[in-house]
């Protein structure tokens, strides 16, 4: 609501007055500035058109620097002290823009010029491309981060209702009555809608349109529904759009916040039943010359009237093809305003609104029209004339009328879109030329002007009988109405009128039908002329209904012109598709708060702490943060890796490989299920035992390894790498589930609840006994690839002797809550033995000495167990297991393979890159490639880098010179074994 | 996002499921007697259908458990929810009228295509 | 046959003097005939470049492509229209590079300007597994003749510099590949323009017009029905993108393909902010800016089975946090339009161009996420395959036998989304 408290603010740098309540439209509009913008293609001067979101012409780009927006509807921002906006895509400025050259340049760019041209020399596309980018584009892109913060709302309820206008109060009034949880979505920032807001306002003062009765009622429905909001059952939300209509009544809204820490909020809403009473919105006329400011929709001229109490000035013409339009005049005689025509395209009206402007004697010219209008940044006059008897030509001598504002009305255009996005099916009504929803595919129902019902005793009616409806499918009863008839207002019909006749050549007529991108109808006759003919090819031929406004106001013509035309109803045309967002959504808001530190959930050990304090770099491994190497002062990674290397085989290196996926099997079937998940035979292992196993897609492709240990007869713990963990589980879960219900197994991910601490090196078993002081160490007692429980403290720890390093090694397995303590006291202890931490880096070159593969480094997908020259761990005995009858196919048999091996460069300091490509024969590019490299590091310990690589027939040519061509020189390597230190294993059992 | 009706926890969104694709395809019980065409089959072959499919869904982010579920992949409607280990269901009709189901104008705003229930 | 009129700035100024009512129909809309040498069904880009080349290539001109809505209306006009060939295995990059290189003459062999715009694709790394899997690209690339540059993170931010290369975000820039010969194109210009061409040789484009069987006889097919009646040929190459299992059933053949979900959205547009195409497959931020101005933004799958171009609304909000992420000043930027596609998707990501157990039965599939960018060689390869009853070497890998082989052509490891 205005009031008489004063705003400044500033437009193109010139400073304004506006009240508070004002849209920057409103302010513009009372200052009587009516240029606000250039179009996207002919830079021609542009006015405001309406007074919603269906705005196309003022979009202006608000405020600057780091809370810059671009390309925002004048109509929709409200005033605010300060305010600063620019208007967009003019240069040097939107009075005098040199772009407006391309007006009258325009024969030249009808739609599509840019398929038929630019095209020679072949080279200088992008040339000429860099111009036309330049040239397009509306507002600018902010160039610096966003400082403001944006929220997701979830919330569930009985009823949503979308739109707070009359028929929507309605409803929300008659659901929240009957005590169902109630949402209220409306778009401004005052319930009332149109009909309150717009209609009775006036009605109210005047008595003119409707009767009081109606206004009181709506007040005080307006008013009853404020009081309930935020009661039990009711919650309304203004200034929010509802913007997409999803399966199962999902639907997402989008609500602008004042409050300074959260700019937006968007809400996410599941609703059993949706109510929509979304509207409509008034469409334009197309003739010729249509887009000069001061050209406004009549229903928003009286808007801004009634509403925003802008008074209009000079000359009034109204155009129009049916009675609505009247209203506006009606309004304003009753205020004095001088009205100096109704241009009305039909022939006569028998309506009551057009009865009463002739007993008010205004000036009506039926079967006439405007054919073009004058003035270049400001509409000044209007060319009226009559027409023949089929309203395809002009008759007669035209007329020339001075004219300050044109309000234009082409009829009224229910919103669907929401009803559209929900799958819901159109039916075409041909008296008002409107789509209107016909099938519902969800639960879901439409009332009032979006439901093509305009008069308000209508409304009210069918909202009553639907909701009644609506209201018993939740077992709810209500009362019959107990609210008054109020007098009908009849209007006569419309008269569908897509193009208005000119009486010049229509090839040089400029008839707008999407402001925003320029379209023409002779755009569109030009399209269908060409073979464009489905209503998507116009679309994207022309681009009309893909500007920021999606058409809101054009669509509806843009088929109509097609259907003149092409001679087809339009009913046979169809429309395009309502695509979500109805109004553009920001970005940050979609994003929510997942952006910055909550963009992915960081998977951090219980150690985690220790590593930081410790000055370790971190690596991402999935979600988790691995310590990747800890560099002490001075030293690079380079440095660092190669000591944590060095200390791990002459001493004690430490790894936190808590990250490491576990998986607890239960079961009276857990071997036989072993047996069939991996490559391997696990029936004959020992309780206390460990052994490796391998795991297949059916494909036949490595797709995890790991150790399990067998903790009882029937129960075993297994690990997967870190990264595989959650599909591991979720793999082994469907196989069990689905394939083999009859196995009595059972699956507990265990990943989180134990950490795991791995000991390396030769004095690994001198901290050991220091750690857990009375246990028997000797490998007699403790061999590797056996396990044991070993308390400490009371606390229980399971601790393995296996070894990812070829060191000797204990993976102690602790209860997470215990395992940075724990980890502590291994320094402590170890302090003698010069303890060394050391991460993932040095995991991996520890791990390459010794010919270790890491699935998902040594193997993408396409690598099997025999690929990685492991046909030991591939079982003969075993009749099936996953992978097994893949591995016999016709190309996983062949020999030629690209099989695992060693790669020494032949220059002992030179590091492959790993992903190198390995040729025989060096030639020009293209080369043929025999295998890459997987793998590559300095290995310190044997003093010379070391590779791993998969290589075609690898297996066969071991000793064989290849070479790995560089972009700086081509590299000599040469095949080798892949473990490079203790092949015999003598480090292990030591 | 759909919704999904799990058996075991109640209606929750379909980003807490995941899909194991086509139901009812058993893992072969002897692999080594068949030959890579029907291995094939087994592993890569689908039928793809445009309306009324079985197939097999995973309550991953809640209860773990599989289950068979019918739906409409014309239309994401579920039309049956069944235990695993159960005999497909009958369900009739909601099928395409023709193949791709789609009006021969527009883009699909107009009429309807689709036998409901 | 009349020779289409041509296009070029001439034409254009000549046909302004008479208010552009000259024009002729870019493609005649006829009704089909009884019998044709070959049948295409599918009159999305892959369809029609198929008929193009059947026709220029094979000289068979007899043609009918069946369409079962307007030409152009799948995939080809829903993607992000990210144009590459840096392909990691030898077979896949022989395929794209092939098309790359026709995606460089096409504006002049159409006559019609499909605005291919070589502005470059980084492929950005956030971890060090995809350092290691992008540099194994580059240097296959490299050595496959392929142009591909590796990027530092300095290089990556000088070449965009509005993309956000902080050390201190969740996954930071680690590096990218650059494609400098790769870019985008006008999506619809392809179909118009083949189109175009392929009409002006004979090529009958039936809109409108939806298959409903394939007819075979002793293991060879005769033709097919469709809504507007039987249509007789012994050579019928499907082309059918999402729908080819739907077609593939009326012949109960199985492909090993799913349709699923794909989603896109662009921005409002803004004067020009990005230069490039940015893919991350990590993140999954498929970012490029078009000559309209607005951000052309990919998103990922959905995990399941769908026809109804339609996908979960969380897949978009995981995208745009990716590349707010990316871009944080994109932050107050809007999603003005959304939609989704259908594709389908073969388990190694790689498509099929093959034959059929059924004689003259022919199928082009399985091209995912990443259909686009193939568009001329998928026509060129599979109007050879058609054409000689032979795959063309290209095509040769990409069977359906390679399912029972074993003989895949993964493409996850190095692009897990195929953009």
């Amino acid at each position: 609501m205005i009031t008489d408290k004063k705003i400044s603010f500033k437009f193109d740098g010139k400073k304004f007055f506006g009240f508070e309540g004002d849209t920057l439209a409103s302010a513009l509009i009372r200052n009587g500035v009516f240029l606000v913008g250039r179009s996207f293609k002919y830079h021609r001067p542009r006015g405001i058109i309406s007074a919603g979101s269906e705005e196309p012409n003022a979009i202006v780009q608000l405020e600057s620097g780091n809370i810059t927006e671009p390309n925002v509807r004048a109509t929709e921002i409200e005033l605010y002290e300060g305010l600063n906006a620019s208007s967009q895509n003019n240069w040097p400025n939107v009075n005098f823009d040199f772009g407006s050259i391309n007006d009258f340049l325009s024969p030249f760019f009808p739609a599509g010029f840019y398929y038929k041209t630019f095209m020679w020399p072949p080279k200088f596309w992008e040339k000429y491309e860099y111009f036309i980018r330049k040239a397009a584009g509306l507002g600018k892109s902010p160039k610096e981060d966003d400082p403001d913060k944006y929220e997701h709302f979830h919330y569930h309820c009985d009823v949503l209702i979308v739109g707070g206008g009359l028929s929507g109060l309605y409803a929300a009034k008659l659901a929240t009555k009957a005590n169902l949880k109630v949402l209220l979505v409306e778009q401004s920032s005052e319930l009332g809608g149109e009909k309150l807001n717009v209609d009775y306002v006036q009605s109210a003062l005047q008595g003119s349109v409707d009767n009081v009765l109606e206004t009181s009622f709506g007040i005080s429905l307006v008013n009853e529904l404020e009081n309930l909001n935020n009661s039990n059952n009711l919650k309304i939300i203004k200034n929010t759009t509802l913007f997409a209509y999803m399966h199962n009544n999902y639907l997402l809204a989008c609500q602008k916040i004042k409050n300074k820490n959260i700019r937006q909020i968007i809400w996410k809403i599941r609703a059993r039943k949706v109510v929509l009473a979304t509207g409509s919105i008034e469409r334009f006329l197309t003739f010729d010359n249509n887009d000069r400011p001061g050209i406004m929709l009549a229903n928003s001229v009286r808007k801004y009237f009634n509403y925003y109490k802008v008074k209009p000035r000079g000359n009034i013409i109204i155009f129009t093809n049916n009675d609505s339009a009247y209203k506006t005049a009606i309004d304003f005689y009753l205020n004095k305003i001088p009205i100096k025509a109704i241009v009305d395209v039909r022939k006569e009206s028998k309506g009551d609104l057009v009865r009463k402007a002739r007993n008010f004697g205004l000036k009506i010219y039926f079967n006439h029209g405007v054919i073009n209008t004058k003035g270049r940044k400001k509409i000044n006059s209007v060319i009226i004339s009559e027409f023949d008897e089929k309203l395809r030509n002009t008759i007669g001598k035209s007329k020339k009328l001075s004219c300050d504002l044109l309000c234009v009305s082409g009829g009224w255009t229910p919103t669907v879109h929401l009803f559209s996005q929900s799958r819901g099916k159109l039916i075409f009504r041909e008296s008002d030329a409107t789509f209107i929803p016909d099938i519902s595919f969800q639960e879901e129902i439409s009332i009032g002007a979006c439901n093509g019902t305009f008069e308000l005793d209508d409304i009210f009616e069918e909202t009553f009988n639907k909701m009644k409806k609506l209201l018993s499918e939740f077992g709810k009863e209500i009362q019959d109405k107990n609210r008054e008839g109020v007098n009908k207002i009849f209007q006569d019909k419309i008269k569908h009128l897509w193009v208005v006749p000119s009486n010049k050549y229509f090839g040089k007529t400029k008839m707008f039908v999407d402001f925003q991108n320029d379209v023409t109808a002779k755009d569109i006759k030009l399209a269908l002329k060409e073979g464009y003919r489905s209503i998507e090819h116009v679309k994207r031929y022309t681009t009309t209904g893909m500007a920021t406004d999606q058409g809101k106001t054009s669509n509806i013509n843009a088929l109509g012109i097609i259907s003149q035309f092409s001679n087809k109803q339009i009913h046979e045309l169809g429309t395009t598709t309502y695509r979500l967002p109805y109004t553009p959504v920001t970005f940050g808001a979609l994003a929510g708060r997942h952006v910055k530190e909550f963009f992915d959930v960081e998977r951090t050990t219980p150690i985690h702490q220790w590593h930081i304090d410790n000055n370790a770099k971190f690596e991402n491994v999935g979600q988790w943060k691995r310590a990747w190497y800890y560099p002490k002062e001075e030293e690079d990674m380079h440095q660092a890796v190669n000591r944590e290397v060095k200390a791990t085989r002459e001493g004690i290196g430490i790894l936190d490989a808590s990250t490491l996926g576990k998986i607890d099997i239960k079961g009276r079937d857990s071997s036989e299920f072993l047996n069939r998940v991996y490559t391997n035979s696990w029936s004959k292992l020992g309780i206390g035992k460990c052994r490796y196993g391998l795991m297949l897609g059916d494909d036949g492709m490595v797709i995890d390894d790991g150790v399990t240990s067998r903790l009882a007869e029937n129960h075993y713990l297994m690990t997967t790498t870190t990264g595989n963990a959650a599909s591991v589980m979720s793999k082994l879960e469907d196989w069990l589930q689905t394939e083999w219900p009859e196995l009595k197994v059972f699956l507990t991910s265990v990943t989180e609840q134990f950490s795991t601490i791995s000991v390396n090196g030769p004095l690994a078993t001198d901290l050991m006994k220091k750690i857990f002081v009375d246990f028997d160490f000797s490998s007699e007692n403790f061999p590797h690839m056996s396990f044991k429980n070993i308390q400490i403290n009371s606390i229980s720890c399971r601790v393995m002797r296996i070894s990812f390093t070829g060191e000797k090694c204990y993976e102690i397995n602790v209860p997470s809550s215990y395992a940075k303590s724990l980890w502590s006291k291994c320094f402590e202890l170890g302090k003698e033995f010069n303890i060394t931490p050391y991460g993932t880096e040095a995991m991996h070159v520890l791990r390459a000495e010794k010919g270790f593969v890491i699935v998902g480094q040594e193997t993408d997908g396409s690598v099997t167990p025999i690929d990685l020259d492991m046909s030991w761990i591939v079982s003969k005995k075993k009749y099936d297991f996953i992978g097994k009858r893949a591995l016999n196919r016709s190309d996983t048999i062949k020999e030629d393979r690209k099989q695992l091996v060693g790669i020494l460069t032949k220059d002992p300091n030179l590091v492959l890159e790993e992903g190198a490509q390995l040729v025989e024969k060096i030639s020009k590019p293209p080369m043929a490639m025999i295998g890459h490299i997987t793998s590559s590091y300095y290995s310190p310990n044997l003093g010379r880098s070391i590779a791993l690589g998969l290589v075609k027939d690898g297996l066969k040519k071991k000793g064989q010179t290849i070479f790995a061509p560089m972009p700086d020189k081509t590299v000599e390597v040469e095949i080798s074994n892949p473990v490079f230190i203790d092949p015999t294993n003598e480090r292990l059992s030591a | 996002m759909f919704l999904i009706n799990c058996p075991y926890c109640g209606e929750r969104e379909q980003v807490e499921f995941n899909c194991g694709g086509e139901a009812h395809i058993a893992r072969p019980k002897n692999p080594p007697d068949l030959s890579d065409d029907q291995w094939a089959d087994y592993l890569f072959m689908r039928k793809n259908i445009k309306g009324v499919q079985f197939e097999r869904w995973n309550h991953s982010s809640g209860c773990r458990r599989w289950f068979n579920i019918v739906r409409n992949t014309a239309t994401d409607e579920i039309l049956k929810i069944y235990n695993m280990g159960e005999s497909p269901p009958n369900i009739n009709g909601d099928d395409p009228n023709t193949p791709s189901g789609e009006p021969n104008i527009g883009s699909g705003n107009i009429s309807s295509t689709f036998n409901k229930k | 046959m009349k020779k289409p009129k041509k296009y070029s700035i001439f034409s254009l100024v000549k046909n302004a003097l008479t208010y552009h009512e000259n024009w002729q129909p870019v493609w005649r809309s006829p009704e089909p005939k009884k019998k044709y040498d070959a049948i295409i069904i599918g009159g999305g880009g892959h369809g029609l470049t198929t008929a193009y080349y059947l026709a220029k290539n094979h000289g068979i001109n007899n043609i009918a492509v069946i369409e079962k809505g307007w030409i152009g209306g799948g995939n080809t006009g829903r993607n992000t229209t990210i144009i590459r060939s840096n392909y990691l295995w030898d077979q896949s990059a022989g395929l794209y590079e092939h098309a790359l290189k026709l995606w460089e003459g096409m504006s002049q062999e159409l006559n019609y300007n499909v605005m291919f715009s070589q502005r470059g694709v980084m492929n950005v790394a956030h971890t060090l597994h995809d350092v290691r899997e992008l540099k194994r690209r580059w240097h296959a690339n490299r050595l496959n003749d392929i142009d591909c540059e590796w990027l530092s993170t300095n290089e990556v931010k000088k070449f965009c510099p509005v993309i956000n290369t902080s050390p201190k975000i969740r996954y930071p820039v680690l590096g990218a590949t650059l494609q400098r010969r790769a870019g985008t194109a006008r999506h619809d210009a392809v179909a118009w323009g083949y189109a175009r061409g392929a009409d002006a040789m004979g090529v009958d484009i039936i809109q409108n017009c939806e298959v409903t069987n394939i007819n075979v006889v002793n293991g060879k097919v005769t033709g097919i029905e469709t809504t507007k009646g039987t249509i007789q040929s012994n050579k019928i190459g499907v082309v059918a993108a999402g729908h080819s299992s739907v077609i593939a059933n009326m012949v109960n053949i199985r492909l090993p393909l799913e349709s699923r979900p794909l989603q896109a959205l662009v921005s409002e547009p803004v004067k020009p902010i990005i230069d490039t195409v940015v893919m991350s497959n990590t993140i999954h931020a498929y970012v490029s800016q078009s000559d309209k101005g607005e951000l052309v933004i990919g998103a990922g799958t959905d995990g399941y089975c769908s026809y109804t171009q339609r996908g979960g609304f969380n897949i978009v909000e995981d995208t745009i946090s990716a590349v707010v992420e990316l871009f944080p000043l994109f932050s107050r930027m809007k999603m003005l339009r959304h939609w989704g596609g259908i594709v389908d998707i073969c388990p190694d990501a790689s498509p099929i161009v093959s034959k059929t157990h059924i004689n003259g039965l022919y199928f082009n599939c399985g091209w995912g996420t990443g259909g686009f960018k193939a568009t001329p060689g998928s026509g060129w390869v599979f109007a050879h395959t058609i054409a000689n009853d032979e795959p063309h070497e290209l095509n040769a890998p990409f069977t359906i036998n390679r399912f029972s082989s074993g003989e895949l052509v993964d493409e996850h490891g190095a692009a897990a989304v195929a953009h």
